[in-house]
């Protein structure tokens, strides 16, 4: 019987998978699956299948980001319903596989989570991507993991603007969790963001294991940096982009932007300002493959949220 | 070689500026279209005086640029061979090697008294090198002396000069192409971004180099010194799996962006995914550098390593009209001993 008034109960999470490669270019969730489907004891748990698993096999082995379209915006329902089997542009055909394997999505055989691994050429350090606020289950696990990573801090990202929000490759399963780990260019493997990824995996599944076997998490409260707006480059009539990131902006990913502050230089060394009504928190600042998504960052407000105890069913 | 010899060298009235020889290092791409804008402007105002050095703006690999890649079939800046550039072209060459030759002709050719006098090459680096001129030679002073006031000029950036001990008839990359020519490489960046602080010291870079050759142009002695050189002895690879030939190892966080600082025999070089650490077993103190450069996986190049030397360099200045047709109807050599 549960302690708390208003606990949640979920299902034991006994299916459960990590996703490196979703782009091929991002070496530490590539590296880390491909150890695993090598080696899984590290992240073998008790009543858990986990399913070490490379999203895009032919951008890892080109070691680019996509092939044809970005896979972790191809799991849209049109996209998963298309029919047309090889004519469609690979990672269309490919989401419809991880579909068939991990899914379907929104249905009672979903995978019950599937955390996606990824880098950044920004200065995030460790963030999870939640996409819905109201999931408790995965709001649990995350101040879980911040927990148990004192002082070292991951922060949460939520994507839930109706806009902005897009379609993931994790959004297959019942709980998708996001992790991405930054500064680190595309195509190259650092050692220090390697195993930061892997020390958070390795948090996420002891909850997991946790979870399952009956314990209950009180409730929490969880400190969101919830995305409000996308900031594209200033372009000139050709769309060719006419100004660099601020210095003073530069790698200052989460401190706060107040209206004034320096956001962009132009190559001949003028300052553009922000023109914002208040603070943001910026962060995906300069990451290299938003260049071509019309973004050069993206702001945040800081909110709390507030999560309901979870026990299993 | 005496020390108050002055060496007198040929005019540079042609320097070339090249962005894009990789299509995803950023700095060179937008400091080579900024310079365009700038030049075109420049143009439609009418100003028409006679310039000390002409500037050739390339922007070298259109197609990569256009698709923010390296390359598209092969990496143009190995397609500058003598073989590549005289050899036949076949149907199905790549687009690089017809792009090669297509270069060759508008800055070279290569070899050829037609050849700009001086070929910069903007790179950028995914390494913690700083900002450095790569040449193949330790005695070509043209390059020695722009690196020299380069480094003169400002503190904000390390700078370095490293030396590709080639032979000049193995030089394969776009910079050989002109009479002296180097590559002028920035990092940390990530390919694919431009960082404005990367962009502000290459363009420094380039404006301080057009300077001292406006400056050598104009007659003056300049006088000699000496300059550090890091002369590249060999590269070494990421430890790999004897099957899959993927990297079963890391660069050591302590070997981790600490370019051209001193490795010592024992010192940690990589750390494999298990945790274990494994060592540089070399006889020799080197000095890494290009430590963890992304494009030089495919390459089987984790880092490499040099060795550090003081060069002399002597005075020079340009020659005059009367010594430049002395030397060129064959009474005097070019370069000085």
């Amino acid at each position: 019987m549960s302690a708390y008034k208003n606990s949640v109960c979920f299902n034991e999470a006994r299916r459960v998978a990590i996703f490196g490669g979703t782009h091929g270019n991002e070496m530490s969730g590539v590296t880390l699956v491909n150890l695993w489907v090598k080696n899984s004891a590290e992240i073998q748990r008790k009543g858990v299948e986990t399913k070490p698993f490379i999203a895009n096999p032919k951008a890892v082995e080109k070691c680019t980001r996509y092939v044809d379209t970005d896979l972790n915006r191809a799991f849209s329902p049109e996209n998963l319903s298309a029919p047309g089997g090889d004519d469609l542009p690979y990672e269309v055909q490919r989401a419809q596989e991880i579909n068939r394997i991990f899914g379907p999505k929104g249905s009672p055989e979903a995978y019950d989570v599937i955390f996606d691994l990824h880098n950044t050429t920004s200065n995030m350090g460790c963030t999870l991507i939640l996409e819905s606020s109201k999931d408790h289950f995965n709001l649990q696990m995350m101040n879980y993991i911040k927990k148990a990573i004192t002082p070292a801090s991951c922060l949460v990202l939520l994507n839930e603007h109706p806009l902005l929000k897009y379609s993931t490759s994790r959004s297959v399963a019942k709980h998708p969790v996001g992790l991405e780990v930054g500064p680190q260019p595309q195509g190259v493997l650092r050692s220090n963001i390697f195993e930061a990824m892997r020390v958070i995996l390795k948090h996420a599944l002891d909850f997991i294991e946790l979870f399952n076997e009956g314990m209950e998490f009180p409730p929490c409260t969880v400190e969101v940096f919830w995305v409000s707006e996308r900031i594209d480059y200033p372009r000139d009539a050709n769309g060719n982009i006419i100004a660099m990131v601020h210095p003073n902006l530069q790698d200052c990913d989460w401190e706060p932007l107040n209206p004034g502050d320096p956001m962009f230089q132009t190559f001949d060394g003028k300052t553009i300002h922000y023109q914002g009504s208040g603070t943001v928190y910026p962060t995906f600042i300069n990451e290299a493959a938003y260049y071509e998504k019309q973004q050069a960052f993206v702001t945040t407000r800081r909110e709390t949220l507030v999560a309901s105890a979870i026990r299993k069913a | 070689m005496e020390v108050d010899k002055v060496v007198c060298l040929p005019r540079l009235s042609r320097v070339a500026v090249c962005g894009g020889t990789h299509g995803n290092e950023l700095s060179g791409v937008y400091l080579v279209r900024e310079l365009l804008k700038e030049e075109k402007k420049a143009m439609e105002e009418e100003e028409e005086e006679e310039k000390p050095v002409s500037v050739v703006l390339v922007l070298s690999n259109p197609w990569a640029i256009q698709q923010c890649r390296r390359y598209v079939k092969t990496d143009l800046n190995r397609c500058f061979t003598h073989a590549s550039l005289n050899g036949p072209l076949s149907d199905s060459a790549p687009y690089e090697l017809i792009r090669s030759k297509e270069l060759n002709t508008l800055l070279g050719p290569k070899g050829s008294p037609e050849a700009v006098d001086l070929v910069c090459d903007l790179h950028n680096t995914t390494a913690n090198m700083g900002l450095c001129l790569i040449a193949y030679s330790d005695c070509d002073w043209i390059c020695l002396h722009t690196f020299k006031h380069l480094q003169a000029s400002t503190s904000n950036i390390p700078m370095r000069y490293i030396h590709f001990d080639v032979p000049k008839e193995e030089s394969y990359s776009l910079d050989s192409v002109g009479k002296h020519g180097f590559a002028m490489e920035i990092g940390p960046q990530p390919h694919g971004v431009v960082r404005s602080n990367i962009y502000t010291a290459m363009k420094f870079g380039v404006q301080h180099m057009l300077d001292w050759v406006r400056f050598f142009n104009s007659g003056t002695i300049i006088e000699g010194g000496f300059v550090d050189v890091f002369t590249m002895v060999k590269h070494i690879d990421y430890p790999r799996d004897s099957e899959t030939h993927n990297i079963i190892a890391a660069i050591h966080p302590q070997l981790q962006d600490r370019d051209f600082c001193l490795l010592h025999p024992e010192d940690p070089l990589f750390q494999t995914f298990s945790g274990e650490t494994l060592r540089y077993k070399g006889k020799e103190p080197l000095y890494p550098f290009f430590i963890n450069e992304c494009a030089y996986y495919e390459k089987g190049i984790a880092l490499s390593l040099a060795r550090k030397r003081r060069v002399m360099i002597p005075a020079i200045r340009v020659q005059t009209e009367q010594e430049q047709q002395a030397s060129e109807q064959g009474f005097g050599s070019e370069e000085e001993e």
